[in-house]
């Protein structure tokens, strides 16, 4: 085969993959500048640009609530996460105890539980805790997946540190949380940041918990929010609002995974865990 | 110890020096020990109330006759809900349970079917998508960070993109594929049973190719370049350097993303729940048992469902674990 062909070819594969990536997304931008009768005609380049549908999703109804809602709920939920992991994953990673190998195990363990088989037990206690219906529940629900992921990614990383980083510690007498703190913290910030940043992404993307722990349609978060909006009519679905939720909710994600990118791919591969 | 130490000739300072480096040592590990537990307590209290005593309360659950207006009064029946047969007199009788339930092997095939086909054309291709990704070209990382984008869009957002590009009037997929010919009058592909399922395997395969990708190409860029080298000089087909030299170096790297994505799509709910709602031909274990908790009343059936989930998923995780020789030491790999 001629160089040029194979060439061709292979830039070829490559905006293959560009465009399957991407068109989605964009389209759904397309389609959330359409308003009115627009929506109804297929365009593949931009020909409308109103932004009556971003007016419409974020000053009618409670929109902007479940934004907020989603905010605290993924914030709140990374700070507890990572605040016990870090020093579970000192414990984990350091320290020689009997039984390390078989906590390590539960928590790879719980890290790939379906989450179906907790809802009964977890409803049950929601509802007994008087959270149901409130954040909380979501808060706490949400550690089964975000807690055994930070604590496994971080054990990994500090795993992989020198022995000679605390040994002066030691040797000046310093406890534990005093090392963890003053030595570990401060070399930990690019795994921090890389498993705060995918345990966020996997909060503010849930949907079963939020789903089933609140009823309410103000203290829902983004994506049940989205799932549930509907129009006037059971026949009249508002494309054109929902990909402007749509919009609103993924662009934050899409440039912070942009940022972050090299940190992400190697906390995705270290982690081998879904985010 | 201050006699112990006094004793021992000044000379002699490494004997010294030993025993009390031992004595010192054994002190501090106490120290660690214990602050190893206490590091690891909360932790494992948090899990413990999260993911431990709900599980044991779903199964438990599915051994009552649980409502959801009734959970507390539950009533202990054994394993009526899975196996139940009623005697109706005379020789004739009747099986009852999700064991019996065609709905819920419908919902097995369902998540089966889902999983093995989603993830073997995500694993091949991610596996070309790496290939790609893994050569030198300009504008790598801008592909490389197009890639990222489905991976961050979340599950529900991606349902609803796919559902307005697959509508059956107005949905661009039709107008692209009427367009080049490949059909002559637009699909319902959420609604019509024959593409129903096709629909949600190809958003998935849209929304996490990028995953399986990225897994590889760890897997890929673990591979020295001499050994490309070694079988250029030789002069080896590209082709067979790719079958019998890559293919077997990164086959654990394979093998790692296709469990954990195995694992994923046999849990499969949201995509399925808002996709394709209320569609036998999608239904999966999640979304049978959410139902039968939630909407049909039939808290103690759903929690049955559930548990089996549960189980078929725990048995695949030991397997992997067994095949994959997984590191659990905590040591260095």
């Amino acid at each position: 085969m001629p160089y040029v062909v194979k060439r061709a070819g292979f830039y070829a594969l490559v905006v293959f993959i560009v465009l399957f990536s991407i068109f989605p997304f964009y389209y759904a931008i397309l389609t959330s500048l359409k308003s009115g009768t627009a929506l109804f005609r297929v365009n593949y380049l931009p020909v409308d640009f109103s932004l009556a549908n971003y007016t419409d999703v974020l000053t009618n109804g409670v929109f902007p609530l479940n934004i907020l809602n989603s905010v605290i709920v993924a914030v709140t939920v990374v700070a507890i996460s990572l605040f016990l992991a870090v020093t579970a994953a000192y414990a984990l990673s350091r320290i020689n105890f009997a039984g390390r190998g078989l906590l390590l195990l539960t928590i790879l363990a719980v890290s790939m539980f379906p989450q179906i088989a907790v809802l009964a037990g977890l409803f049950e206690m929601v509802r007994w805790a008087g959270v149901y219906n409130t954040l909380f529940s979501l808060i706490f629900a949400y550690m089964i997946f975000t807690l055994p992921f930070t604590v496994w990614v971080l054990t990994t990383f500090m795993r992989d540190l020198p022995i000679e980083i605390e040994e002066a510690a030691i040797v000046d007498g310093a406890s534990p949380f005093t090392i963890v703190m003053r030595v570990f913290l401060p070399l930990m910030w690019p795994a921090l940041v890389t498993t705060g940043l995918l345990a966020f992404i996997a909060a503010w993307n849930e949907f079963l918990f939020a789903l089933t722990f609140v009823s309410n349609n103000s203290t829902r978060t983004v994506p049940v929010a989205i799932a549930l909006l509907s129009g006037a009519s059971e026949q009249e679905i508002p494309w054109g609002t929902i990909m402007a939720a749509s919009v609103i909710v993924t662009v934050p994600l899409i440039v912070l995974v942009l940022i972050f990118q090299r940190k992400i791919i190697s906390g995705l591969t270290a982690g081998g865990v879904k985010g | 110890m201050a006699n112990v130490s006094t004793s021992i000739p000044p000379t002699d300072k490494s004997l010294r020096m030993e025993t009390e480096g031992a004595k010192l040592k054994s002190d501090l590990s106490r120290q660690r020990l214990r602050s190893a537990w206490l590091f690891l307590t909360p932790m494992i209290l948090v899990l413990a109330l999260v993911a431990g005593w709900p599980l044991v309360k779903t199964i438990w659950f599915s051994l009552t006759n649980a409502s959801l207006s009734n959970l507390e009064g539950a009533e202990f029946v054994g394993l009526r809900n899975y196996w139940e047969y009623v005697d109706y007199g005379d020789g004739e009788g009747e099986y009852f349970g999700l064991l019996f339930d065609p709905q819920w092997w419908n919902a097995v095939y369902n998540t089966v079917y889902y999983s093995v086909i989603s993830v073997t054309i995500e694993t091949i291709l991610g596996l070309a998508f790496a290939l790609v990704l893994n050569a030198e070209f300009k504008g790598r990382s801008f592909v490389r960070a197009a890639v990222l984008i489905p991976w961050a869009i979340p599950t529900i957002v991606s349902a609803k993109m796919w559902a307005w590009m697959m509508n059956d009037q107005f949905g661009i997929l039709n107008d692209m594929l009427m367009a080049i010919g490949i059909l002559s009058s637009p699909i319902a592909w959420t609604a019509d049973p024959d593409t129903a399922m096709w629909a949600v395997i190809i958003v998935d395969v849209w929304k996490t190719t990028p995953f399986m990708a990225l897994l590889i190409l760890a897997g890929l860029q673990m591979v020295p370049g001499d050994v490309y080298e070694a079988a250029k000089i030789d002069g080896i087909h590209p082709v067979k350097v790719f079958w019998k030299v890559t293919l077997p170096l990164i086959r654990p790297a394979i093998l790692v993303a296709v469990i954990f994505r195995a694992l994923d799509a046999l849990r499969v709910f949201d995509l399925i729940y808002v996709l394709t709602p209320n569609n036998t031909q999608t239904k999966s274990m999640s979304v049978f048992a959410q139902e039968n908790l939630f909407q049909f009343d039939k808290f103690a059936y759903g929690s049955a469902a559930s548990t089996l989930l549960f189980l078929v998923i725990a048995f695949i995780t030991l397997f992997y674990i067994k095949v994959a020789r997984l590191d659990l030491s905590g040591r260095g790999k």
